[in-house]
């Protein structure tokens, strides 16, 4: 009786803290649209997590881009098919590498970063002063940082994107000493033959631009999830940040899954 | 300095401090529905409250317009909860809570908003927001909730700045990081009375101050009573300082107020546990 009493408050937990997570999200979506709009804040959290993770992005892109070129090419070269390593790199950036490691490097350093800041907030009790002096916190803290992630996630995926396909091109001139001409002929090869939409959107920018988006906002909304339900001082902030990696890495791998199923069956090439 | 330019100075602080109480009257007017002027500013009406267990049980007291009342009582009785209900970050499970005559557990959300932004709040930790320098924290509640142009929300945050004797040339610029607590805690007061509330709630004000930075600090909340007119709770575990600036004292024991007056029947009282709790003081 006790463990089902146990197991009991622990499921009721889950549900209360999954019900607070919509919450959160239909608030900060609703606040989008209603004043005071708090621009100042957008602005500062768009350089935060969009310029300030520049660096790492471009960084991952293009030693991913080397290593997908690398060990497709050591394939490739079974068939005598080295030539079409540009296409491949491209589809695979395009379409899920680059999406997927722009929104897991972003959890990491973004995700992180936002719950360990909205956590010391609750922490030092700076959460219930801004409630106090009549400041929604949701809208000062959280809607600007979705609306940043947002924006900046498909913008940061399409530099990955460009920095992998770059660096693939790296390995087809110095190791497969394919000539750049033809690299980047296979590459737009490979963007035109995957499909438009209204004539001239390639569906693979629609694969890649669609995922960041939704990326970003599993990446704000969990962070400020669990930065606002901090509890327990500086220990709690760690447990927050360390639940805000995981929560939001697995969520963008399912989410991947299931946003590549609908737009296969969607937008087929 | 001669006697006629402090004469001089003593007559132009008394205009500033007369023009912030006529603020806090007007603003206190221009309320939709102003109570009537005998009816107490903060009342609590046989409140209860439980989280995991009972914290509050029948609780009633009440402060008046100018008055200071200090909620006294051991550690974890719940002395802030009280705080928080008035503020209306929790909500009670029976009883009523009334702000200027207004049930504030009836209004909206939005409502309770405004409503808060008409009080002032010092908290244990001070709550400064740390991204943020001395002057844009006194400055926030202006800059949200006012149309107040830039330099009249500098004069004004200089002014509550000097109020509660900080130099504003000083510390202005200084992140609240740079500050001691003693000095945390008077920007923290500073930026309570930024919008010139005509309440003032405290939540342990001199706790984790040494014994001179603590009296500086129960100085301020008379200054604030005295010259202001500000009505205050004041939740604390600190007796001396309670006994010295409270008009009345409710002390919280085992859920309920089991004393609620003035501090010389305080002292006066020969229940038991008063007596204990009061140690000798």
């Amino acid at each position: 009786m006790a463990l089902l009493e146990r197991i009991n408050a622990a499921a009721r937990k889950k549900v209360f803290s999954l019900q607070e997570a919509f919450i959160l999200a239909w608030n900060a979506i609703r606040f989008i649209f209603v004043p005071p709009f708090y621009r100042d804040d957008v602005i500062q959290q768009m350089d935060s997590i969009g310029v300030q993770s520049l660096g790492i992005v471009v960084l991952t892109g293009f030693f991913t881009g080397m290593v997908l070129a690398l060990q497709s090419a050591v394939q490739m070269q079974r068939f005598g098919a080295t030539t079409y390593v540009g296409s491949l790199v491209t589809a695979s950036m395009i379409r899920e590498l680059g999406p997927v490691l722009a929104g897991l490097m972003v959890a990491g350093r973004v995700g992180s970063g936002i719950a360990a800041q909205i956590g010391s907030m609750r922490v030092t009790e700076q959460i219930d002063a801004l409630n106090v002096m009549g400041t929604d916190p949701i809208k000062k803290l959280v809607t600007p940082r979705l609306i940043a992630a947002l924006l900046m996630l498909p913008a940061l995926t399409v530099i990955n994107d460009v920095a992998g396909i770059f660096g693939g091109n790296v390995i087809a001139k110095f190791y497969l000493q394919l000539p750049t001409s033809l690299y980047w002929a296979t590459v737009w090869d490979q963007i035109s033959n995957g499909g438009f939409v209204l004539r001239f959107i390639p569906n693979d920018f629609v694969h890649g631009l669609i995922k960041p988006f939704v990326f970003g906002g599993i990446i704000s909304l969990t962070a400020c999830h669990f930065g606002l339900r901090t509890t327990g001082g500086t220990e709690g902030v760690g447990v927050s940040t360390t639940r805000t990696v995981v929560t939001a890495s697995i969520l963008i791998l399912v989410t991947d899954y299931f946003i590549t199923q609908a737009l296969l069956a969607l937008l087929p090439s | 300095m001669t006697d006629r330019d402090d004469d001089q100075d003593a007559i132009q602080t008394e205009r500033v401090r007369a023009a912030i109480r006529d603020e806090i009257q007007a603003d206190e007017d221009r309320d939709d529905s102003p109570p009537p002027r005998d009816i107490p500013v903060i009342e609590l009406r046989d409140v209860w409250l439980a989280f995991d267990r009972p914290v509050l049980e029948g609780v009633s007291f009440a402060a008046r317009k100018g008055e200071t009342v200090t909620v006294v009582g051991e550690s974890g009785t719940g002395k802030s909860t009280i705080v928080k209900l008035i503020l209306r970050l929790l909500v009670a499970d029976r009883g009523e809570v009334f702000v200027r005559g207004k049930d504030i557990e009836k209004v909206t959300y939005e409502e309770a908003l405004k409503i808060r932004q008409r009080m002032g709040m010092v908290f244990q930790s001070s709550a400064l927001f740390d991204s943020l320098t001395v002057f844009e924290n006194v400055a926030y509640p202006l800059r949200e909730h006012t149309n107040l142009s830039d330099d009249e929300i500098g004069e004004r945050v200089r002014e509550k700045l000097r109020f509660v004797d900080l130099d504003p040339d000083e510390v202005t610029q200084l992140a609240p990081s740079e500050l001691s607590g003693g000095m945390q805690k008077r920007v923290g007061i500073a930026r309570g009375l930024a919008a010139n509330p005509g309440i003032m709630l405290y939540d342990e004000p001199t706790s984790g101050l040494d014994p001179l930075t603590t009296g500086i600090i129960t100085n301020l909340i008379m200054k604030l009573q005295r010259e202001l007119h500000v009505t205050s709770v004041v939740v604390t575990h600190d007796i001396r300082s309670a006994f010295r600036m409270s008009s009345k004292i409710a002390l919280l024991h085992d859920r309920h107020i089991v004393f609620f007056g003035s501090p010389e029947e305080m002292a006066a009282s020969d229940d038991k546990y008063i007596q204990t709790f009061l140690g000798g003081y």
